[in-house]
């Protein structure tokens, strides 16, 4: 490498200014900032929380293909993290980035739905939770691109083509087991009927979500649920699996009523930025 | 490598908020031209082969600012390709230049150029392609199949040819 020529602050100072081309300017979403910030949190703990798990099978996996499969899918779900709690924080104007947020809140600050932080279990309980997850979470996004909040759309965007891709993969992987051996089988069976009585909170609205709703900026979740249950019924169809019973569903997330398995999930996560704040590697 | 093919429209001058500061005392196009010839140089650091320019992630060059888009969300290459073009553009003497990354409108595979398409089957991994089957990088043939829907990265599936028994790598349609 040749000898750098000498920085000028001028010409730091130029590239600073310009670098702000890509912020929007829409003072009409202002009276939204603070729901909007509430959103893009409970969005981004979603992904955070489902990367997470995802990658507790990294060199787990039972072949090296699903172990490289889970770990991309993993990858993908942080990426969406890192955007959402960013824009989250930014929002909130408190001075937390997406690595305070993600690191430095305790268990009864997370925003997740209950699914994505239920424990792993075995390969097709892991599977049962991608196909139900994803698949919505698909219709989410492809609704959200069309948002009046324009980095909330353009998130949606480009994680929407992410997240079919995530959908059809477990899709492909619920027929492959649920038509597969009788273990298989009965193994997919009882990994959706432990997911199954999370997937109402999924599409549960409450009062901060129908205000964005009629903002135009929000998805109106409960107008998903038809569709998510027409591919989940095709989907169990080609895979010769019978439709769970219907238990009694369990919701509270979006509170931060969580189950004990968030807690030892976040005491992994961030154990070593807490203990360490200034480590970087 | 021609330049004004490589200009794209972007929805940055709709966004409004930027200062207007023309006051470089270069020729515009002349100082774009030669960010680009420095952009031309800069590889994508998981897949050597490519420039950033061939993989059509840089979407626009002006005097202040060059403006890229990520692949994947969670891709770990892209802070990587932005120090790597920080380091070339200042090695080059443009550090008044900023690095703006935009979401929108999202990348493409369809953004990958065809100089770009071809040195990715020279290099042994069949680009991106709609077709149901992959064409073999090392025998050039048809008779291919899907192994792994993910493969070394995020952006890429595993393949293996049935004529030459060799697996590859098939950049996915993204
Ligand atoms: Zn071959």
């Amino acid at each position: 490498m040749p000898s750098l020529p000498t920085i000028q602050p001028e010409d730091v100072a130029t590239a600073e200014r310009a670098s702000h081309a890509g912020n929007f300017d829409a003072p009409a979403l202002d009276q939204h900032r603070d729901a909007i910030a509430d959103y893009a949190l409970r969005l981004g703990d979603d992904a955070l929380i489902l990367g997470q798990r995802l990658t507790e099978w990294c060199g787990h996996a039972p072949q090296l293909e699903i172990d490289l499969s889970l770990a991309n899918l993993g990858l993908d779900l942080i990426g969406q993290a890192t955007l959402l709690l960013g824009l989250a924080g930014e929002l909130e104007g408190q001075g937390r980035d997406a690595d305070a947020l993600a690191f430095h809140r305790d268990v009864l600050a997370f925003r997740n739905c209950l699914m994505v932080e239920q424990p792993n279990g075995d390969f097709a309980r892991t599977i049962a939770r991608q196909f139900l997850f994803s698949t919505y979470q698909a219709a989410l996004y492809e609704a959200l691109q069309h948002s009046a909040a324009p980095r909330l759309a353009e998130i949606a965007a480009k994680a929407v083509k992410e997240v079919r891709y995530h959908a059809d993969l477990a899709a492909d992987w619920v027929i492959r087991l649920g038509d597969g051996s009788e273990e298989s089988r009965q193994r997919m069976i009882d990994g959706l009927d432990w997911h199954w009585r999370f997937v109402d909170e999924l599409f549960q609205m409450d009062a901060v979500e129908q205000a964005l709703v009629d903002a135009a900026i929000g998805v109106d979740k409960a107008a998903l649920r038809p569709g998510f249950d027409d591919v989940v019924g095709r989907v169990l169809t080609n895979a010769t699996l019978p439709l769970p019973v219907y238990p009694r569903a369990v919701v509270g997330g979006r509170k931060g009523h969580h189950s004990e398995h968030l807690g030892h999930l976040l005491a992994v996560m961030q154990f070593l930025p807490r203990a360490y704040p200034d480590a970087t590697w | 490598m021609g330049v004004a093919g490589r200009r794209f429209s972007t929805s940055l001058e709709t966004n409004g908020s930027r200062e207007d500061d023309r006051t470089s005392p270069f020729v515009s196009s002349e100082v774009e031209k030669r960010i680009w010839d420095v952009l031309e140089n800069v590889p994508d650091p998981e897949l050597p082969v490519l420039s950033i320019l061939d993989l059509g992630i840089v979407r626009s060059v002006e005097p202040h600012r060059v403006t890229i888009t990520p692949t994947y969300t969670g891709c770990p290459a892209t802070l990587a390709i932005q120090a790597s073009i920080r380091a070339a553009l200042d090695a080059a003497g443009y550090r008044d230049v900023a690095i703006e990354t935009v979401l929108s409108p999202s990348w493409t595979t369809d953004w990958i150029t065809p100089e770009g398409r071809a040195k990715l089957q020279a290099y042994g991994i069949a680009p991106p392609s709609p077709a149901a089957t992959a064409t073999c990088p090392q025998c050039g043939s048809a008779d291919t199949e899907e192994v792994s829907r993910f493969g070394s990265t995020p952006c890429k599936a595993l393949w293996r040819c049935r004529a030459c028994a060799e697996p590859f790598d098939r950049f996915k349609c993204h």
